[in-house]
Order: structure tokens, then sequence, then C-alpha cells
């Protein structure tokens, strides 16, 4: 078996070359980026859920206490900015590192040196953002939209940021060409396309969407750069420009963006919930073809974010039409899961509590995307905390919990250690609570007509922000369980086994030991025999 | 079994809360009631969905509970690994949500037709929106006018300094010049901006359409019974975003005449078209240093302490200080030139649209308040004079 060849390079484990902080700065092995990928995530997740408790704070009751309107409004730009860029993404893309050569039978990543140079163009990125708050005029206080002419009229903080995002989109089209690269050409033989497991599929369709949208991001915040610094007008109605035209061109970005936070998601509770059910997912080719019609649908349905810009009726029908298309692909998804637990053998450890979570709160998401995406009801809904209520039910049980079930199923594979099962469950229920409490009343404060992005608000939205406050504070504790258990698991873990979970069916469960050993496959393995079918 | 209890108390406890929330009587849950036919139609729209989301949400996860209690391991279910692929389920999952989506969007279509219909207006108003207020344009009538927040800052508070006031019921909802507007007629709003992207919002007239800077957008209401109804900016728009209340009076077609043949007396803009935004005075007028300190005070609580804070300390990097500003303490010319014109890539916005004899004495107090001891005045006829 595969699995004692693996045993005989165990020693390299560190045996080799550079000390510790070298090691960390010249590192090309896919296991350590997808680590530091991993913990920079990490970081980056409590310091905005940090400045999300701020803002939490300041809306415990109306009036201002805490933070001034401008403090407050920069803390609402850079927390978006730093769990989309800075936490989520970069989440993704360490598993990818870690999971994707492991998963098609690969040794490494396909260009190990411009992955460590895409993990690392980040921390200038990071140090730019945070910097931004010091320098005179404060943060980019804008909304992490950004939208001329507001933008216009920020200090040195705003050029900080859009560097920022010019070093973060450099980075995330660097690991994107990684990924496609990798998965089209290093596939062991028998790793056909339709045999991969799906969070290969969903990554390769996720990173043609960065690499089509992140030039797109690119060129608009460097429109916003020359328009505040050099002159141009292509935003500036003065000059014959037209501040809709950067709505357009940012949402054409914006809306792939929301698909490229969720699919590597979509992926990862694709194979969790068929281990813990002990039968393979329900629909496999459906679910292909579902992430790439989502994906492409992405595309043409940004301006359902512009109902209220004052589009023409065919603009606002085509927009609505197209976008209430795309509850059909994730429909589909979500049954095929549902599906997958029929008549399985389910077990509820702490990975599958989280999916299970993802599928029931993603799902009240997408009802409320629904309601959203319909353009007469979006009138009264738009920018008020209906919406807020609606990405944070896609982004926090959808992404955040679906990386949060990543850590939890691979820890043990990467670490060789087990984490404390308990735990894991009491972060899970708590956060499920605490997630709806802070989240579920937004929907009633936004259906009511509280505007978002406001520091202070009048006296009938009182109640559900105060309760909604309690909950943020609540799933902020909850979180630090989890950084608790798996600081824990790394120190002090009992030992897992080789395949930790008795359904596991993919490559680095089946052919490789745990801890997986620093470099995985040192000669092709075949994987036409021993790989799973579908 | 201990899973289990864990589980099942957990979902005790969170069923208890969610039944008793709603149960309190001023918990606002819905879309607040409708006062227009769009409105109406919203609102219809959205109740619609609503259920439909309510009768999917307990069939597919009434599947998946079910799966969770009969599938399970620990009660010695066995997987049926061949239950994994079946092109019948999946064609009738795909076509099934189509025809749910299609028995929304023709009723939903109808909507934003009649939305988006602004024809035939009977009274046509012009809003203007600012850093950080709104203007009103009756401009077949010759009446224009501002709407500001009338909450006063004493009960806003600041971090750190408790508010000294008691929060009226209207709190942040209030404006000292309300958009009246008469019962059943088509009112047609074009929106517009000065400065930055601004939203205007009125959720119970159904309306939220953004005002952007050189572009005019329209949206109509024919609002069926009088009342007032509230609203605020809804479009992110800088520091005091929080701060820009909409009111809107719907009166009798009576009460509307009477409205507007008093407006006419104060905001007409037929006498001085070139000069439209600025009230009428008496710009020759001499005052007394303490005569423009005393009124210039007012000025400042009203237009200023927001961001150069009530002791003109401001809150830097953002807002300077004007206690001790070398452009203060200076020369009078730079200060008018800022006051009246903004100072471009920073939110100090234009007060053109003040008075002169306002402006001077807003600047002549700022000139001798928190410790600025010019001694020195600025009066009405010198703003005149800069304006360009």
């Amino acid at each position: 078996m595969a699995h004692d060849a693996a045993h005989d390079h165990g020693h390299d484990h560190h045996d080799h070359g550079p000390g510790p902080w070298t090691r960390i700065f010249t590192t090309t092995n896919h296991k350590d980026i997808g680590s530091m990928y991993l913990w920079f995530a990490f970081f980056m997740f409590f310091v905005g859920g940090a400045m999300a408790l701020v803002l939490r704070a300041e809306l415990f009751v109306p009036g201002l206490q805490v933070v001034q309107p401008e403090i407050f409004n920069s803390l609402t730009t850079v927390h978006a900015l730093v769990m989309i860029f800075g936490a989520v993404m970069p989440a993704f893309v360490g598993f990818a590192n870690w999971l994707i050569p492991m998963q098609i039978g690969a040794a490494d990543m396909a260009f190990p040196r411009m992955n460590n140079w895409s993990f690392w163009i980040m921390i200038p990125a990071a140090l730019l953002l945070f910097g931004s708050f010091l320098v005179p005029g404060g943060a980019a206080a804008s909304g992490w939209t950004l939208y001329p002419p507001l933008v216009t009229q920020g200090g040195i903080g705003t050029d900080m940021t859009i560097f920022a995002i010019h070093l973060l989109g450099a980075s995330s089209i660097m690991g994107s060409i990684n990924i496609i690269t990798t998965i089209l050409n290093l596939r062991a033989p028998g790793m056909t396309l339709m045999r991969m497991p799906l969070f290969c599929w969903t990554w390769l369709i996720t990173a043609y969407l960065l690499i089509a949208t992140m030039p797109v991001l690119a060129g608009a915040v460097t429109m916003l750069l020359t328009d505040r610094h050099f002159g141009t007008s292509f935003f500036n109605a003065a000059g014959g420009g037209d501040p809709t035209m950067f709505m357009h061109i940012f949402w054409f970005f914006g809306h792939p963006e929301v698909y490229i936070l969720i699919l590597p998601a979509f992926g990862i509770v694709s194979q969790i919930i068929p281990a813990f059910a002990r039968k393979p997912l329900f629909g496999y080719a459906s679910m292909v073809y579902a992430t790439a019609s989502i994906a492409i649908l992405s595309f043409i349905v940004w301006g359902h974010h512009m109902f209220t810009v004052g589009m023409p009726a065919a603009g606002n029908l085509f927009f609505m039409f197209a976008t209430m298309l795309i509850a059909v692909p994730t429909g589909v998804k979500i049954f095929n899961w549902i599906a997958t637990m029929w008549r399985g053998s389910l077990t509820f450890e702490t990975p599958m509590l989280f999916c299970i979570g993802f599928l029931c709160m993603f799902t009240l998401g997408g009802f409320s995307g629904l309601v959203l995406s319909i353009a007469a009801v979006d009138i009264t809904l738009h920018n008020t905390y209906y919406v807020v209520a609606h990405f944070h039910y896609v982004l926090f049980p959808g992404a955040i919990w679906g990386l949060t079930a990543a850590v939890y199923f691979w820890l043990p594979k990467f670490t060789g250690k087990m984490y404390d099962e308990t735990l894991g469950k009491w972060h899970f229920w708590i956060s499920a609570i605490a997630f709806n409490i802070t989240f579920f009343p937004q929907h009633f404060l936004g259906l009511a007509g509280m505007p978002r992005r406001i520091p202070d608000y009048a006296l009938q939205f009182t109640e559900w922000n105060t309760i909604s406050t309690v909950g943020a504070f609540l799933l902020g504790f909850s979180q630090l369980i989890f950084l608790w258990n798996v600081v824990k698991t790394i120190r002090s873990g009992e030992k897992a086994k080789d395949k930790q979970w008795e359904g596991a069916d993919s490559v680095e469960w089946t052919h490789l030991p745990s801890p997986v050993p620093y470099h995985t496959f040192e000669t092709v393995p075949n994987l036409k025999l021993a790989a799973p079918a579908h | 079994m201990k899973n289990k209890t864990l589980i099942e108390r957990v979902f005790l406890a969170f069923t208890a809360l969610c039944m008793a929330l709603p149960a309190l009587a001023s918990y606002d849950v819905n879309i607040p009631p409708p006062a227009t036919p769009i409105s109406a139609q919203i609102y219809g729209l959205h109740m619609y969905i609503l259920w439909i989301c309510v009768v999917i949400f307990v069939i597919v996860f009434g599947a998946m509970f079910y799966s969770i209690f009969k599938f399970r391991k620990s009660q010695g279910a066995k997987a049926d690994v061949n239950f994994h692929e079946s092109t019948l389920i999946e064609i009738i999952w795909t076509v099934i949500p189509f025809i749910i989506l299609i028995a929304i969007a023709i009723p939903a279509a109808r909507t934003v037709l009649d939305m988006k219909d602004a024809s035939h207006p009977d009274v046509t108003i012009k809003v203007t929106a600012f850093q950080w207020g709104w203007r009103y344009d009756y401009s077949a009538d010759d009446v224009g006018f501002y709407s500001y927040m009338k909450t006063p800052w004493s009960q806003i508070g600041q971090p750190g300094i408790e508010a000294t006031e008691k929060k009226n019921p209207d709190y942040l909802l209030e404006v000292d010049n309300e958009m009246v507007v008469p019962v059943n007629k088509r009112v047609r709003l074009l929106v517009t901006s000065v400065d930055v992207i601004h939203g205007w919002y009125v959720p119970q007239l159904g309306i939220n359409q953004y005002g952007i800077p050189g572009f005019i957008k329209d949206a109509w209401f024919k609002a069926d019974k009088t009342g007032v109804f509230k609203g605020q900016c809804s479009q992110i728009c800088g520091k005091l975003h929080g701060y820009m209340p909409i009111t809107v009076r719907v009166v009798s077609e009576a009460d509307y005449a009477k409205w507007l043949a008093d407006a006419k007396t104060k905001w007409s803009t037929k006498a001085a078209p070139a000069a439209a935004a600025v009230p009428a005075e008496d710009a020759s007028k001499q005052y007394s240093l303490d005569e423009l300190k005393a009124m210039g005070e007012k000025v400042y609580a009203a237009n200023c302490a927001a961001c150069h804070q009530p002791n003109g300390k401001g809150t830097p990097p953002a807002f300077p200080p004007l206690a001790g500003s070398k452009i203060v303490t200076g020369e009078a010319a730079k200060q008018i030139d800022i006051v009246l014109n903004g100072k471009a890539g920073t939110a100090m916005q234009p007060f053109a649209r003040l008075s002169n004899t306002d402006l001077a004495a807003v600047i002549t107090y700022t000139k001798n308040a928190f410790g600025n001891a010019t001694g020195k005045a600025v009066q009405p006829a010198d703003i005149k004079a800069a304006r360009r």
C-alpha cells in the first residue's frame, strides 16, 4: 500500500535545510504555504470580528457612545475588506494548497515559488489596510463598495486601501493560476476530471471566476486612483464621467466575488456530508454542472445590486429574472446534499454538525436572496439591515461554517492529532444560537426600514439592535472556543487514525498517513485501481 | 445518548426564545403599512414570496430532519450506497423550482413596470441631496427649501459624553421643513445630488431612489391616505449619513393649497432666480462683534458642531480643530473662501447656501471662541463680496 511508501520518507520532515524563520520566508512546500495562509486567515478573522464588535457595541442603544461616525464608517469598510480579502479568501486558498495536490495525487502545486510569493504579498496588503487607520484622514470610510464620489473625499488612507486591493488581487490571481494549472496538469493517472473530489471541482471553477473578475476590480480601483490624483473623470459627471459606471464595473466583479466566497465551501460540504452519511455524494455530475451554471450565471446578474440606481424597467427586469434563475442550480445542490443524507448511516461529529448548520442557515440566506432579487421588493429593502442579514446568512454559515467544518474535518489529517469533540460540539451549538440571535432580528430591522451603515438609529429599532448586539458578543466569544480547540489539538491532541473518518473516500484519507509526510508523493501514485468510484 | 440530550436542550431553548420574542408588542417585524398602491403591491409580493419560502423550507428541511432522525448510525441505519444517482429525480427538482420562480416572476414584473411608469404627474418635485440634508424644489410653483434633521446634538451625545437631553419619540426622524404633497395625486420626484450619492428612501411610499451627482433620476408615488411618512438616506454618504432624515406630509388638496400659498411667501425662488439658494436679507447691515458672536454660536451648533465639535477641537485627522487653527485666527479672506466653497478632497462642504449674515456670524464666532481671541469681526458685506 502507498501507506508504507509514505512512511519511508517520513524522516524527511525536519531534516532539510533552513531553520524555522528562513523556512517560513523561503518555503515552497504546499503544506507550509497552506498552513501560513490558514493562520493568516485565522488572525484576520479575529481582527475583522473585533471590528464588527465595535460596530455592534455602538449600535447597542441609540445615541453615540463608542466611536465617532467617521470611525464607524471606516470600521464598516475595513471589516468587510478584512473578512472578504483577508479571512475567507486566504482560508480557501490555504485549504486548496493543502488538499488539491493530495486529492489529485500531485507532489506539490504546479508553481511552488509563485505560491510562496502569492502568500507573502498579502502581508504588505494587510499592513496597508491596518496602517490606513493611522494616517491623516483615517481609513477608507465609503463602505467596501468604494462608490465614488464619496471615496474621492477620503484621505491617503483610501489610496492605501486601493493599493492593498491591488496586492490582494495579484495574490488571488497568482493563486488561481497555480490552482488551475495544478488541477489540469498534475492529476495522477486514473484521476480523471469527473472523478475529482468536489472540493477540487469547485476550486477549479472558482479560480476561473477569480481570474476573470480580479482584473476588473483592479481596473476599477485604478480608475478611482487616477480620478483622485491625476484629474481624470471616469466617475465624475462634471468631467463627462458617470458615478453609475463605477457601480456597474464594481458589481461585475462583485457578484462573481460572492460566489468566489461560497463555491469552495460548497466543495467542502460536498465532501464532508458523504463522509458522515457513509454513502457517495448524490448526483455527483449534477453537482459539477450546477456549480458551473452558478459561475456562468454570476456574470449576468450584477445589476441586482443596483435596482435603486434608476435603471430603465427593461434593465431591472433582466437582472431580476437572471438573478432568480440562480435559485435553480443552488436548489439542486441543496437537494443533492439532503439526498446524500437520505438512506445513509449518519453520525454527527463536529464537521457534520457545521455542515448541517450550513445547509439550514445558508438556505435561509438563499430565501432572503430570492426576496431581494425581486426588483420591486428590493426597493423597500435595498441598503437596509435586511441586506445585512441576508449576506451574513450566506457568508457566515456559508463560507465561515464551511471553513470551520473543513478545519475540524482535515485537522486530524494535517496534524495527526484529533481535536476535542466535546469542545467542538460546544463551539457549534453556541455559534449556531449566537449567530441566529445576532442576525435573525436584522431581517426585522430591515423590513421595518432601518438603513445600514448608520452609527445611530431611531428609537423604534432599539430592541432588535440590543438583542443583535448581545448575540454578536456571544458569537465572538464562541470563536475563542474554536481557537482554543485548534491550539489544544496541535499541542496535545490524541493521535488521529490514518483514516479518521469511516466514510471519507478521497486520496488523502485512503492513500496517506496522518499526519501527512512533508513530501507527499515522490513518485506518481497510480489511482486507477484505488480511486473511489462515484 | 449524550448528544441527543444536548440537541434537545438547545432546540427547546431556541424554540422558547423564538416564541417569546414576537409576543412583545413593541418589536416591529414587518414592512410598515403601505401608503401607496405600489407599496401595497410590494407588501403583498413580499408576503407571497415569504409564504412560498416557508412552505419550501418546511418540506425540504422536513426531509432533512427526517433523515437526521431516521437514518442514524446509532439506531442501526445501514447506508444504501447505491442510492446516489437518479436522472429522474434531478430533472424533477430542477423543473419544480423553475415553475415556482415563474409564478413569482409574473406578478413581480408587473409591479416593476408600474413602478417605473412615472408619466402624467400632478406635482413634480426636484429632490436635491447634499451632505447632509435635502432640498425640495416645487419648480412649477417657484418654491424651494431645505430640509434638515431637527434632532439636537444634545439628544445624540458624543463618545464619552452622555446626551444631556432626553430623546424625543421621533429621535433622528424629525426635520425642520417637511416635504408636503396632496393626497391621491401622482407626485413625480426628480432625484439628484450635488456632492456624493445619497438615497431618498421612504418605505411606506415605496420609494428608494439614489440621487446621483450630475444625473437626474425619477420616481413617483401616489399616496392614498393622508399622514406623515418618514424615511432616511439609504446610501452611505459620509460622516452624517445616519442623520439625514426625510419626512413627507400627505395632506388634503385644500390643505396643500394653503401650505403652498404660505410656502410661496417663505421660500419663493421667483424673486431672485440667480441667487435662489440664498435667503433674503439685508447684506449691507453692520453688526457689532457681540451680536455676530451670539448669532454665530447658533449657526455653529446647527451646521458645524457635528464635525468640528461643540468645543472646536474637531476629531482629527478627518475633522481638523478650529481652536488655534491658523486659518481661523488668520486672514478672514481665506476662511471665508473655505466656508463658502468647501475644501476639495475633504469632507468640508460648501456652505454658500447659508445667508451672508449667518456666514458672517459663524465665522466671527469661530474667530472669537474656543480660545481664539482675535477680536476680529466679519460683516455680511464681506461675505457678499466674496461670493463667486
